[in-house]
C-alpha cells in the first residue's frame, strides 16, 4: 500500500465497557476495554460493585455474629469461608477443638470444594459457547452435595454450619450414607467430564495457550490456589501448612505444565477426584465424640493480632484479625483470593482478541462477592 | 377436550360444541401470552444469582414456566429478576437497565438483600436499601436469604397470576 | 528459618528496625520501607510473594501491615509500619511485589493512605468520587445505620 492510499484509511482505537451487567463477567464486574480491532490493547478492570463494607459490619458484630457474613463473601463456597473466619478465631482464643469436629469440617469444606469446581468448570464450558450441557450437567452434581447441606444444616447455600469450638450438628447415619453413595455417584462423572469436555477438540482449541501464566508472575501476582498450581508451582496450604487433619490423609497436589486456560481447568477437575479421596478417608476414620467444645456465644479474647489463612477453592483466604477489650473485634481484614487473581488479568489479556478475554476470565474462576467484600 | 381444563386461564375459554378451536377475548389471550413467556434478564448480583441459576437448572427447571430464556440484554427481556445485593456503585447501573427494558417490564426482588438491603442493612456505608428506594417499582418480592428455587418459582407463578389479572392489558 | 530468626536476620541487616514486643512482627520505619522490601525481596531471605497489605486505623496512627511469605522456603514475615495521621504518605513498593499494585489501593481507598510511586492510584471498592475514607474509625455517613450494641 503506498502513501496515497494509507493516507485516506482512518483507524482509531476503540473504547468499549464490558459489564458490569454481562453474562461471562461472573458477577459485577466492569472491564474497561481499548481495542483495535478485535485485538485488546488495555484492559483495565473496575471493582467494587458488590463492595458490602463486610470490615466495617465486622466491627460492630461479635465474633460469633460475623459467622453468617463469611458466607456470603464467597457464596459458592459458604462452608470454606465459614472454615476459614472460626479458625482465625479459635487460633485468637488459643482454642482446641475435638477430633471428631476437624473430621468433619474436612468432609464438608471437601464437599464444598467439589461443588464450587463443579459451577467453575460449568460456568467456564458455557463462556466458551458449550451453551448450558455442561453447566446443567455440573449443576446436577452439585444438588447432590447441596441436598446433603440442606439436610445437615437447613439452607442450601448460606449453611452457617461451623461454630467456634466445632459444628452446629453431628452427622447423622443417614448423612454418612449420602455422602458414601455421593462419592460413588460423582467418581465416574468426573470420568464423563474428562470424555465429554476436556479433550474435546474445540474445547482445546480455544482454551489451549490462552492467558498464559508463568511460574514467576503468578507468584509475584501472589496467585493463590488452582490458579497458581496450574503455573507449575507446587503450592498448596493443605499439604504445606496442613491444618485441621489434612496431614493424616493421602492425597496428591495436582499441577499444571503450561500455566494457560485449559491447566487450571484441568487442575480444578484432578482436584475433585483428590476431593474424594479425602472425603473417602476422612469418612471411613471418621472418629467418634462430641462435635463442639462447649463455649459460650460472646467471646472475649485478650488483645491481640493474628493472621490464618485456609485453601479455599479459589485460592488462600486469609483473615487479618485484630482484639481489643471488647466483645468486637477491632479490625478484621479479609484477604479474599479472587482479589489478587483478577489483578493479573490485565497483564494476560493484552494482545489476545475479545473472545479470549472470557476464556481467561472464566478460567480464573473470580467471584465478585470477596473481591469487592 | 381434557386439556384445556388444566392450563391457567381456563375459566376465559369457551368451547365451542364439535369444534377444534375456541373462542376467547383478544385481551386475555394476550395476558396468556404474557405470562407465559418472562424472559429473565442474566442479572446476577451475588448469592441469590446462583439460586437463580440452579433454578434454571435440570432439578428445578424454570422452562416449565416459560421463563426459562435467560436473556443477556436488556432489551429483549421481559422481567429483572434483582437477585443480590444493590450496592451504591451499582445503583445508576440498574436504573439505566431497567430504563431500557421495553414496556410491559415486571421486577422480581429476589432475597431480602433486594427487598431491603436484608442482612446488609446495618453498619455499611455502601449497601442501597432496597430495589425500591431506587424509584423501581417491584411486582414481586420474594424474601430469603437466598429464596430457594422453589420460593422462585412460586413468586414467579404468582407475577403471572399478576398479569393474567392486569386490568390494562395494554400496560 | 524460625520466625525469630528471620526477624534477627533483618534487625542484623537494618539496625533502625524494631521488633514488636511479645510476637515475631518487625515494625520497618516508614523510610526504610523500599531498602528492606529490596533486601527481603531476594535470596537469602527470598520473600517472592507479598500476601496482604492490611491497615489498622489505631485513632492516634495507622498501621499498614504487610504480610509475606516465601513459596520456596515455607516461611513468613509480618512487616508492620507506623504513621501518623498528619503524615500518611509512605513509598509504594508495587514496583517490587507486583501483587501491591491493588492491595495498596485498597489501603488507600479505605485507609487514606497515600502510596508515593505508585502507578495508578485511584479508589478501587468505593466509586471514584467517593468522599472520605470509610474504615476509619472517625467515618460517617448518613448512609450508615449502627446496629444497637449489646
Amino acid at each position: 500500500m503506498d502513501a496515497t492510499q494509507t493516507k485516506d484509511i482512518y483507524t482509531e482505537e476503540f473504547l468499549i465497557n464490558m459489564g458490569p451487567q454481562h453474562p461471562s463477567t461472573h458477577g459485577v464486574l466492569s472491564l474497561e476495554l481499548t481495542l483495535d480491532g478485535e485485538t485488546i490493547v488495555e484492559c483495565t478492570p473496575h471493582i467494587g460493585y458488590l463492595h458490602r463494607s463486610m470490615e466495617k459490619i465486622a466491627e460492630n458484630r461479635t465474633y460469633t455474629q460475623f459467622i453468617p457474613f463469611t458466607d456470603r463473601l464467597d457464596y459458592v463456597a459458604s462452608m470454606n469461608n465459614n472454615l476459614g473466619y472460626v479458625m482465625v478465631v479459635e487460633k485468637l482464643l488459643k482454642l482446641e477443638i475435638s477430633e471428631r469436629a476437624k473430621y468433619i469440617r474436612v468432609i464438608i469444606a471437601e464437599l464444598n470444594r467439589i461443588a464450587s469446581h463443579l459451577i467453575a468448570i460449568g460456568t467456564f464450558a458455557q463462556d466458551l459457547g458449550a451453551f448450558a450441557t455442561p453447566l446443567f450437567y455440573c449443576f446436577r452434581e452439585r444438588e447432590k452435595i447441596v441436598e446433603i447441606f440442606d439436610q445437615l444444616c437447613g439452607n442450601r447455600l448460606t449453611y452457617n454450619y461451623m461454630r467456634i469450638g466445632g459444628v452446629l450438628t453431628d452427622f447423622s447415619r443417614d448423612i454418612e450414607e449420602k455422602i458414601k453413595k455421593f462419592i460413588k455417584y460423582m467418581r465416574p462423572k468426573v470420568d464423563d467430564y474428562d470424555w465429554l469436555l476436556t479433550y474435546n477438540a474445540i474445547f482445546l482449541a480455544r482454551s489451549k495457550h490462552i492467558g498464559v501464566l508463568s511460574k514467576e508472575m503468578a507468584v509475584n501476582y501472589s496467585i493463590t490456589g488452582p490458579n497458581l498450581r496450574a503455573s507449575g508451582v507446587k503450592w498448596d496450604l493443605r499439604k504445606d501448612e496442613p491444618y485441621l487433619a489434612y496431614d493424616k490423609f493421602e492425597f496428591d497436589v495436582p499441577v499444571g505444565k503450561n500455566g494457560d486456560a485449559w491447566d487450571r481447568y484441568k487442575v480444578r477437575i484432578e482436584e475433585i477426584r483428590q476431593s474424594l479421596r479425602i472425603i473417602e478417608q476422612a469418612i471411613e476414620a471418621l472418629p467418634q465424640g462430641d462435635v463442639a467444645v462447649k463455649v459460650g456465644r460472646i467471646h472475649k479474647p485478650s488483645p491481640s493480632e493474628t493472621y490464618f489463612r485456609t485453601e479455599n477453592p479459589r485460592g488462600e483466604l486469609g483473615f487479618y484479625i485484630v482484639s481489643d477489650d471488647s466483645v468486637y473485634p477491632y479490625r478484621l481484614k479479609i484477604r479474599s483470593p479472587s482479589f489478587s487473581n483478577l489483578a493479573v488479568l490485565p497483564e494476560l489479556v493484552r494482545g489476545l482478541k475479545v473472545a479470549d478475554i472470557v476464556c481467561v476470565l472464566g478460567s480464573f474462576d473470580i467471584l465478585m462477592g470477596e473481591i469487592d467484600r | 377436550m381434557v386439556v384445556i381444563e388444566k392450563i391457567p386461564g381456563a375459566e376465559l375459554i369457551r368451547k365451542v360444541p364439535g369444534g377444534g378451536f375456541f373462542l376467547t377475548t383478544s385481551e386475555s389471550f394476550l395476558k396468556w401470552g404474557k405470562a407465559s413467556s418472562l424472559w429473565p434478564m442474566t442479572f446476577g448480583l451475588a448469592c441469590c444469582a446462583i439460586e437463580m441459576i440452579a433454578t434454571g437448572a435440570p432439578r428445578f427447571d424454570i422452562d416449565r414456566f416459560g421463563a426459562g430464556v435467560f436473556r443477556a440484554s436488556p432489551r429483549q427481556c421481559d422481567v429483572m429478576v434483582v437477585a443480590g445485593t444493590i450496592c451504591v456503585k451499582m445503583n445508576d447501573c440498574i436504573r439505566r437497565l431497567y430504563a431500557q427494558m421495553p414496556e410491559p417490564k415486571y421486577v422480581i426482588a429476589l432475597g431480602n438483600c433486594a427487598i431491603s438491603g436484608g442482612i446488609f442493612y446495618y453498619d455499611t456505608y455502601s449497601v442501597t436499601k432496597g430495589t425500591e428506594s431506587l424509584g423501581i417499582k417491584v411486582d414481586v418480592f420474594i424474601p430469603g436469604c437466598p429464596p430457594r428455587p422453589e420460593n422462585l418459582l412460586f413468586g414467579l407463578m404468582k407475577l403471572q397470576e399478576k398479569i393474567r389479572r392486569e386490568k390494562d392489558a395494554a400496560r | 528459618m524460625r520466625p525469630d530468626e528471620i526477624s534477627a536476620a533483618i534487625r542484623a541487616k537494618f539496625p533502625q528496625v524494631k521488633e514488636e514486643a511479645g510476637t515475631n512482627y518487625i515494625i520497618v520505619p516508614k523510610e526504610s520501607i523500599l531498602e528492606v522490601s529490596e533486601y527481603i525481596k531476594n535470596p537469602p531471605l527470598s520473600f517472592d510473594n507479598l500476601h496482604c497489605i492490611t491497615g489498622i486505623d489505631r485513632k492516634e496512627k495507622i498501621e499498614v501491615i504487610y504480610t509475606l511469605y516465601s513459596i520456596g522456603e515455607h516461611y513468613g514475615v509480618t512487616i508492620k509500619i507506623n504513621l501518623t495521621s498528619e503524615d500518611l504518605n509512605i513509598a509504594s513498593v508495587s514496583a517490587i511485589w507486583k501483587s501491591a499494585n491493588w492491595l495498596e489501593r485498597e489501603v488507600y481507598d479505605l485507609f487514606g493512605v497515600i502510596f508515593s510511586g505508585h502507578p495508578d492510584l485511584r479508589r478501587i471498592l468505593n466509586p471514584y468520587d467517593w468522599q472520605g475514607y470509610p474504615l476509619r474509625k472517625d467515618y460517617s455517613n448518613p448512609q450508615l445505620i449502627a446496629k444497637p450494641r449489646l
